[in-house]
């Protein structure tokens, strides 16, 4: 146990607990930033209302994510925290702001007065959610490229991420949200609506892989060390089960969507999206392990005292699972398909 | 002489400084009545599921409404601040983190996440669950409020009153023992100031819409129901306040006793007066045109008709916190605290005398202390923190080492974003809750607060089995 507590696997424990939580908001928030993108497609009010209250109940615990990402790295590994924040500072800042205007939008879009006001917050609300997804993707793309620092203190210039690779993950992330998003209303939504999602769902899911397949063959070109760990033997072992399980999992979404009789099973293409967005990401915690910020910065060196974080952990590993089970009962409370109110009045 | 460098270094840590204090005033205000509001709602419904008077549940409603927007908003600026604390404050976010950071992740994996998760059902699921499991869900979206202040109280009063750290080679703190460094000395008096705050802020808002819609004919037994809650409140919780306030100020006295010397505006030690106004002349370490009551300074604050107390000229000026705005600043979180009493107190003789509800000067005097509890909760910490200054952490960390190594044209572009986005965002919030507030509360008020219903495949609890409520 001291062994644990105050030798090298501690912070590989944080590295797996920060990895799932950070995977948790992408795929959580990922889906509800993804139908306020969505917005741009459809327009009249009562589509967005279901859409929206497809949602409502649920977003502000997937946000909360975020929140536990930011908070966990500043106290398990505050170097990567202090380094990536300043790195990252008009984009971050952009980020929240993104994220404060859809989070108002979801009540006041249903307190406006006149229809000139609804509008206006349902384009902050999609508004928010394409700039907070594109930040998003931004920040990942120029973290897998490299932050500069010195003596674990950021020494880089403040627009070292505007560059062709993060902002293309900048895009990849706007669609990956939207597919996430169209999948998401295809399973919970129903009439009109559902076969519109299902058309969105097919064009972006076919966008998506081939944004993942450009990703893939560019990330390890960034960086030496990436390239050696993607396509050196004993590597190439499990980098080639990406792609095949990309392509499984891809082929089942396509079969469901465009089956000439829709199974009645609409969760699957969610399902089989949520299912590439976690390879993508354990591929990526592939890519860069043990590094946390690349080029240099280690979890060793990023770690907190184990004083920290042998306390934070003792709580987190009985918190996470119990989070878990109230969220996924909120979810239960509120499963089923969302149809439009005026049916019912 | 200053160069230009150190002058443009000052500046920056001045903007910072003020746009760290916009944001939190900003910020603060909103958990607070959340903290309020969510304590209310559980009050409300537990009463109703009790007496299954429909009018408690129609309180709720109203109540609930306004929650869900004051909630968000406190969510989203809240954000805000996250980030830039990080951003402005690197110094000390670095410096502290080891500390700050697990608390601050405690406080998402306890209590944010408890909010979240049960807001939902809170908001929309009254139908789907049924009344009980209902009424769980807003104790622990409740219960959610209260841990979570009580996280950031934990974090805050660590900065006031500072133990159980050691600080490692580079200058860092490290944690030795979580226990001292949650339960500091400072942080019991400051959780129960907070709380009852809080409440009191909200029973003060409430009382206010309740006596604006007495006052327009509005006079159902929903509005008289919030109305007699909140004056029971400002009735009997007042009291406790301005006793536990004054716990709080001896509990500073022993800690950080140069912030009470600001807040008494005491510059020579010894038997202090208690200067009810006057104004502190910095620069000269003395007093001007004070309006003193002699010995009752000491008599408050030590419990001792000569007890003596030490003023600023004995500590080093470089260690002086903001005199000025920490004198006013208490001065009007008292005032308005004795208003509230005076408030209580009023409303207990009208209430013997059954005027409570009909005395019109005192429907509007309860209107206009609307704002009284949150404009003294925002008095009330610029106090606390205009008063524990230069330092971020107190006698460890001065703040002038606490801020980035950002530019002026930085933080002054910042601040300039932050300001508009806050005027636009929270200034149509604001216009929202006063709507909200101005429709009347009474029988009959609906859910989910939406304008279409939501209504999914799950079972419908209420279409069963007949609400409580319908007697």
């Amino acid at each position: 146990m001291t062994a644990f507590f105050g030798g090298p696997l501690l912070p590989v424990a944080w590295a797996g607990i920060m990895a799932f939580v950070i995977l948790a908001y992408v795929v959580l928030d990922g889906f509800d930033l993804g139908v306020g993108i969505l917005f741009a497609t459809e327009r009249d009010k009562s589509s967005r209302d279901v859409m929206v209250n497809t949602i409502a109940p649920l977003w502000d615990g997937n946000e909360t994510w975020l929140v536990l990402g930011g908070s966990g790295l500043y106290g398990a590994f505050p170097v990567a925290y202090s380094v990536i924040l300043p790195a990252f500072y008009p984009l971050i800042i952009l980020m929240v702001l993104g994220l404060i205007f859809r989070g108002v939008a979801f009540e006041f879009r249903f307190r406006a007065h006149t229809e000139d006001h609804r509008a206006l917050w349902d384009y902050a609300f999609l508004g928010g959610s394409v700039i907070a997804a594109f930040c998003q993707g931004v920040i990942l793309g120029a973290l897998l490229r490299g932050i500069t620092s010195t003596d674990g203190q950021f020494s880089g210039g403040i627009f070292d991420w505007l560059a062709p690779f993060p902002l293309f993950c900048g895009l990849a992330v706007v669609i990956g949200y939207s597919t996430l998003g169209a999948a998401w209303l295809y399973w919970r939504t129903g009439g009109a609506l559902q076969a519109r999602m299902r058309g969105h769902a097919k064009r972006l899911g076919l966008a998506l892989i081939v944004l993942i397949g450009i990703v893939s063959l560019w990330s390890p070109f960034l960086d030496a060390s990436f390239f050696h760990r993607w396509f050196a033997w004993p590597g190439i072992l499990a980098t080639g089960l990406a792609p095949i399980a990309i392509a499984v999992l891809a082929f089942v979404y396509f079969w469901d969507l465009t089956a000439q009789t829709p199974s009645q099973r609409h969760e699957i293409p969610f399902a089989c999206t949520l299912g590439m967005f976690t390879v993508c990401f354990l591929g990526l915690g592939y890519s860069i392990f043990p590094l946390i910020v690349p080029p240099s910065i280690t979890i060793w060196a990023a770690s907190s005292p184990s004083s920290s974080q042998v306390f934070l952990i003792a709580g987190t590993v009985i918190l996470i699972p119990v989070i878990l089970a109230y969220n996924l009962f909120a979810y239960w409370i509120f499963r089923g398909k969302v149809e439009p109110g005026a049916h019912y009045h | 002489m200053i160069t230009h460098a150190q002058l443009a270094t000052g500046l920056a840590l001045s903007l910072a400084r003020a746009q760290f204090g916009f944001t939190i005033a900003f910020h603060i205000m909103f958990p607070a009545f959340s903290i309020g509001l969510a304590s209310y709602l559980a009050v409300l419904e537990g009463c109703w599921l009790v007496t299954k008077k429909p009018m408690f549940l129609d309180a709720y409603k109203y109540w609930l409404k306004i929650f869900s927007v004051v909630f968000a908003m406190g969510v989203v600026s809240g954000l805000m601040m996250a980030y830039e604390v990080g951003a402005n404050w690197s110094g000390y976010s670095e410096k502290v983190g080891p500390i700050l950071g697990p608390l601050l992740a405690y406080e998402t994996m306890t209590a944010f996440f408890l909010e979240a998760g049960f807001l939902g059902i809170m908001l929309f699921g009254l139908e789907r669950v049924g009344p009980k499991l209902h009424f769980i869900a807003t104790a622990l979206v409740s219960i959610g409020t209260l841990i979570s202040a009580s996280w950031i109280l934990a974090a805050n009063s660590w900065m006031q009153t500072p133990q159980g750290y050691i600080i490692d080679a580079k200058g860092d703190f490290e944690p030795a023992n979580w226990f001292a460094i949650i339960f500091n000395p400072s942080f019991p008096y400051r959780e129960v100031h907070m709380v009852i705050a809080a409440y009191l802020a909200t029973a003060f808002a409430v009382g206010a819409v309740s006596a604006w819609h007495l006052l327009h004919g509005h006079k159902n037994d929903v509005v008289r129901l919030t109305f007699s809650m909140a004056m029971w409140m400002a009735a009997i919780v007042t009291p406790i306040q301005i006793y536990a306030g004054d716990e709080q100020g001896r509990n500073t006295l022993t800690y950080q006793p140069a912030k009470v010397a600001a807040i008494e505006g005491d510059f020579n030690s010894g038997v202090q007066g208690l200067n009810l106004i006057g104004w502190p002349d910095v620069k000269a370490g003395k007093i001007d045109d004070n309006l003193a009551i002699p010995h009752i300074g000491s008599l408050i604050l030590t419990h001792q008709w000569n007890g003596t107390i030490k003023g600023l000229n004995d500590f080093p000026r470089d260690d002086w916190p903001v005199v000025v705005v920490t004198f006013f600043a208490f001065r009007i979180m008292v005032g308005l605290g004795m208003a509230m009493f005076a408030t209580g107190l009023l409303s207990l003789w009208l209430r013997l005398r059954k005027q409570l509800y009909t005395a019109r000067w005192f429907l509007w005097l309860a209107t206009a202390m609307a704002p009284a509890g949150f404009i003294a909760i925002v008095a009330g910490w610029t106090t606390t923190e205009t008063g524990r200054q230069p330092w971020t952490v107190t006698g460890l960390l001065r703040t002038a080492d606490s801020v980035s190594p950002i530019s002026l044209s930085e933080v002054a572009t910042s601040f300039v974003v932050i300001f508009l986005i806050y005027t636009l965002v929270f200034g149509a919030g604001i216009r929202y809750l006063l709507g909200m507030m101005a429709t009347a509360p009474g029988p009959g008020e609906v859910l989910p607060p939406r304008d279409k219903p939501l209504r999914t495949g799950g079972k419908n609890v209420l279409a069963e089995q007949p609400l409580p409520a319908a007697e």
